[in-house]
């Protein structure tokens, strides 16, 4: 996992998501998800790209289940994309790394 | 001839194209592999493997996905994420257009595999992702003593319905016929599972439900046309695959149902294009076999090359 993407929980994600003024990226996962492992390496390298302007995070949905259960995940992986606390886009599933870089784009 | 910019490049990057770029790796071929996504496929949506040999205690597609790719490293196979929107074969010195640019290449290797097909009925695309699932090993976990539908009854929806009594209650498995296509080892596991309840001849025709879950789905059985309501929390569907061939656009010959003509070399209907793995006209799709058409692609690949050069 890339330094600049930021593990967080149920616990912290009002503060490191919804009250964050950057868009932010959840990838919420699980380990025994294999498409998850896939998505990883993804997210480490698009994590770089927009390392300034985007703030990047995870969610395991194992140790963290209020927050997937909240938004009504039950496919992972998803990626959700948050606007000032707004959800303005979500995916599920393994996404080709342009059209991620196409939402990513369109929310700055 | 114009100088192209790859000797070969290999469009996905699952088995196949792996496979495909292991081989070209090692015949020194000034190559490049393009994945749209990550090295996978739909192979690292299959929670468990036990017919791809070598490995006799079995192992994830994840796991196995990770062993070809290190395999490929060392030979310094060039693997980059960039999605191909077309290709242009007009000329013998072929154009690869990509997201963000184009390259030439003397050949091509089409290894894009193939997709769930979706059962096109109400319900299904309103809660993908909210109880609709093509994915056992990704979305199992939420269904922990809950009960789910899997939709078919060839050898995915048995093996992954199987798995999915690791976590669900009750699995009934709803196929249109009145017996199962799936191997025979696979029947003989589902038969004995008490989890399992098979509902025969019967097809699913709506899913149901409230504004962010699925409540129930409506199964019409096709002999007698009686409909029921089925309650369950999910709905696996696994009713087979559509192969991955939109780039294509008519550059090279399909079948009816759109999967890659070629011959015993993988040479497709254009000269210079081979094909690899689900995504071609063949009578089987395993990992064994994916890798045995790329093999014979490379090769084929490697020799064109030659003779044109």
């Amino acid at each position: 996992m890339a330094a600049n993407i930021v593990e967080i929980g149920d616990d912290s994600f009002d503060t490191e998501v919804l009250q964050v003024d950057k868009p932010v990226v959840v990838d919420f996962w699980a380990p025994w998800c294999g498409p998850c492992r896939a998505i990883g390496p993804l997210m480490d390298e698009i994590s770089v790209t927009f390392n300034d302007k985007v703030k990047f995070t995870k969610c395991n949905v194992d140790n963290n289940p209020v927050t997937p259960g909240k938004y009504g995940i039950r496919s992972i992986p998803t990626l959700m994309f948050f606007k000032q606390g707004n959800v303005v886009d979500q995916v599920i599933g393994i996404v080709a790394k342009t059209k991620l870089e196409g939402i990513i784009n369109k929310m700055l | 001839m114009k100088k192209a910019d790859f000797d070969l490049v290999i469009i996905g990057g699952g088995p196949a194209g792996l496979t495909a770029g292991l081989y070209a790796a090692r015949a020194r071929l000034n190559v490049i592999l393009l994945e749209k996504a990550m090295p996978g496929g739909q192979v690292i949506t299959s929670d468990w493997i036990e017919n791809y040999p070598g490995f006799p205690q079995g192992l994830s597609g994840a796991d196995l996905v990770q062993n070809i790719t290190q395999q490929t490293k060392r030979f310094d196979l060039n693997i980059e994420s960039n999605e191909v929107i077309s290709i242009d074969c007009s000329e013998n010195v072929k154009k690869v257009r990509l997201a963000d640019r184009t390259i030439t290449t003397y050949t091509i290797i089409i290894a894009t595999g193939a997709s769930p097909r979706k059962l096109g009925i109400p319900g299904e695309d309103r809660f993908y992702g909210k109880g609709v699932s093509f994915c056992a090993t990704c979305d199992g976990p939420f269904y922990k003593d809950l009960v789910v539908a899997a939709i078919g009854g060839g050898n995915t929806a048995l093996q992954e319905s199987l798995f999915l009594t690791k976590f669900a209650s009750k699995v009934y498995i709803i196929h249109r016929r009145d017996e199962l296509r799936a191997t025979k080892i696979l029947q003989e596991r589902a038969f004995a599972n008490n989890r399992i309840e098979i509902v025969w001849d019967s097809v699913v025709t709506s899913i149901n439900g409230g504004l962010t879950n699925v409540e129930n789905i409506t199964i019409k059985n096709v002999k007698t046309k009686a409909t029921k309501e089925l309650v369950v929390d999910g709905c696996f569907v696994w009713v087979g695959i559509h192969p991955n061939t939109e780039f294509l656009d008519g550059c090279v010959s399909l079948d009816e149902s759109g999967f890659v003509i070629a011959n015993l070399k993988m040479e497709t209907s254009l000269p210079g294009v081979f094909v690899a793995g689900d995504v071609r006209n063949t009578p089987l799709r395993q990992i064994a076999t994916a890798v045995g058409d790329a093999a014979i692609a490379a090769f084929s690949a490697e020799h064109y090359i030659e003779n044109i050069k």
